[in-house]
């Protein structure tokens, strides 16, 4: 259980952490969820006490980080991939840190294996893949058999192989009763883990939600109608009071609506139609969404080249846009 | 406490595991002995050649030491890696995280550092003396004379706080690069330069090196320092006793 209260940091005149309030409960694994620059990693340094908060605090398991004895018996963190000591052995980077919190010996080799390092161990972390890097931080993290663990962005720089085995490892702690907090920027990759989610933006509480439920809330549905006949099948939508709207390839979205329904009318009027496709919003988009007000550094395009795009789809923010222009 | 001995017991894995350890404590004695044998030949051969009072005031003792001033360069840069590695490699989340009281980081280390330091320098300042004099042929002292032997345990005390200074300075700055950039022109030059010029010398006498160094010499007719052997000494520990203090503060203080 981690407890953040109030959490604030403030570099300069920027505040990077806004009076962040939030529980993460165990037995679950929590997505903290934020564009780059939103506060995440900040955030995660205060939990470990790495970085002062400027106000409030943060609980886990109801002690503050300070106080607690042998710190990795209750926290274990993978921070960033390469946070080792280049010259230093896999075993040595463990060991040193198995000592420090009087962990046994035989401990790292447990870890080691779990992570699949063994073979490696005793070879210097300096010419270590980043993946690699990455499995010899979370033997780290797991060293302690800690009940709380951290993970800031664990799929970055990982193969197809690596980030499935990070996936299940963190639902199988989660499943053992422990509290699993890891960010990421991506919601898609989310999607696939996380049970709970709490998003950030611009060092303020966003959403703080079951995947669930944000995915029920957020992602859009709509129906994609294309016909030679665009402008009498607008007609003929807008006389049956269903509101279209004409996407940038020509085609038209119907929010919400049913797609049996819109065939048969546009069937009633003798409308062909090329088309007639349900579409769901990808998740990336409804986060895109969420945060967009909140996105620190905007990836400012060129103006298409050739005619302006037609009119936005209605709910379409700086997100949809991009990705338009961006694809 | 037993928090403290399991840190001690990691800061030394953490310290015996990576190279740099034994390459700059093992620079730091050969360049001390081998340049204290080069230059104690060199005043053997030119004993002749002196005149009566620089005979008067020769410091065979101090004369085997003369590669301190080199073999020190070593030594400041295993100080300043000991403590720098951690941030130059990210290290230092892991370590904080692992020891998150400041205090108990910082001294463990600190302290394992020392005494591995202060073993290796006794054995720096003992062989580069017996070599030393070994090399003077008649103009030689002997561990038995007044005051060599406390020039010469002198001599391994100065190397071990001119390190543990590194240490203190290297926490504050964090970089080693600004940390080396500093200390290593300070000590080898600076120092020397104000030490030498009169308009400065009041001043560069109560510099750390500076002060640390009367420890180490035997013969001080000509010579005008506030201070004996043991007051010199006294300084220098006040330089270390105030970087470590400020390291403290500020590690404590700083966002790792």
């Amino acid at each position: 259980m981690i407890e953040l209260q109030g959490l604030t940091k403030r570099y300069g005149d920027k505040l990077a952490v806004d009076g962040l309030t939030c529980t993460v409960r165990p037995g679950i694994v929590t997505g903290f969820l934020g564009p780059n620059g939103a506060g995440k990693s900040t955030t995660m340094r205060m939990m470990l006490d790495l970085d002062r908060p400027t106000a409030g605090s943060v609980h886990l398991d109801g002690k503050h980080y300070r106080q607690l004895r042998d710190p990795l018996k209750v926290v274990g963190a993978l921070l960033d991939a390469k946070a080792m000591h280049g010259g230093r052995s896999a075993y040595n980077h463990l060991l040193c840190l198995a000592q420090s919190n009087g962990i046994p010996r035989a401990r790292v080799a447990e870890v080691l294996d779990t992570v699949g390092l063994t073979s490696v161990a005793k070879k210097r972390s300096k010419g270590f893949s980043l993946g690699m890097g990455q499995r010899l931080g979370i033997a780290g993290a797991l060293l302690g058999d800690p009940q709380v663990l951290l993970f800031d962005e664990p799929v970055n720089g990982l193969d197809p192989e690596g980030i499935h085995w990070i996936r299940n490892l963190m639902k199988n702690l989660a499943s053992q009763g422990r509290t699993v907090f890891v960010s990421s920027h991506l919601m898609s990759e989310m999607a696939l883990t996380a049970e709970h989610l709490i998003v950030i933006g611009q060092g303020r509480l966003l959403a703080d939600t079951s995947m669930a439920d944000f995915i029920a809330q957020n992602s859009r549905s709509y129906v994609r109608l294309r016909s030679p006949e665009r402008e009498r099948l607008l007609d003929v939508l807008s006389g049956s009071g269903i509101t279209a709207v004409t996407a940038g390839d020509g085609s038209l979205e119907v929010d919400g609506a049913d797609g049996a329904r819109l065939g048969e009318l546009a069937a009633r009027h003798q409308i062909v139609l090329h088309e007639l496709s349900p579409q769901q919003a990808s998740l990336e988009e409804a986060f895109m969404q969420l945060t967009a007000e909140s996105v620190e550094y905007h990836a400012h395009s060129a103006p298409a080249p050739g005619p302006a795009p037609g009119p936005q789809p209605p709910g379409s923010g700086w997100g949809t846009d991009w990705q338009k222009k961006g694809s | 406490m037993a928090v403290a001995t399991q840190v001690l017991q990691s800061e030394w894995t953490k310290i015996k595991s990576v190279r740099s350890t034994v390459w700059t404590l093992g620079l730091a004695l050969v360049v001390t002995v081998a340049l204290g044998i080069l230059i104690s030949a060199l005043s053997k051969s030119n004993f002749d050649k002196l005149s009566p009072k620089e005979r008067l005031t020769f410091d065979p003792t101090f004369t085997s030491f003369a590669g301190m001033g080199l073999g020190q360069l070593a030594m400041i840069v295993f100080g300043v890696l000991v403590v720098s590695n951690e941030y130059s490699t990210g290290m230092i989340r892991t370590s904080l995280a692992a020891v998150p009281q400041r205090g108990t980081f910082l001294f463990s280390k600190i302290t394992i550092a020392t005494l591995l330091t202060l073993a290796v320098s006794m054995v720096t300042s003992f062989l580069a003396f017996f070599l030393g004099q070994a090399m003077l042929g008649e103009h030689k002292a002997s561990i038995g004379d007044p005051g060599v032997l406390r020039a010469v345990i002198g001599g391994g005390l100065y190397m071990t706080l001119i390190t543990v200074f590194s240490m203190g300075i290297a926490t504050m700055l964090r970089s080693p690069m600004l940390s080396l950039g500093i200390l290593m022109p300070f000590f080898f030059l600076i120092s020397n330069i104000l030490g030498a010029v009169p308009a400065t010398k009041k001043v560069a006498q109560y510099f750390p090196d500076q002060a640390g160094r009367k420890v180490m010499q035997v013969i001080t007719l000509d010579d005008d320092a506030p201070y004996g052997p043991w007051g010199g000494f006294a300084i220098m520990v006040l330089w270390v006793v105030a970087a470590l203090v400020g390291a403290y503060v500020v590690l404590r203080e700083r966002d790792a």
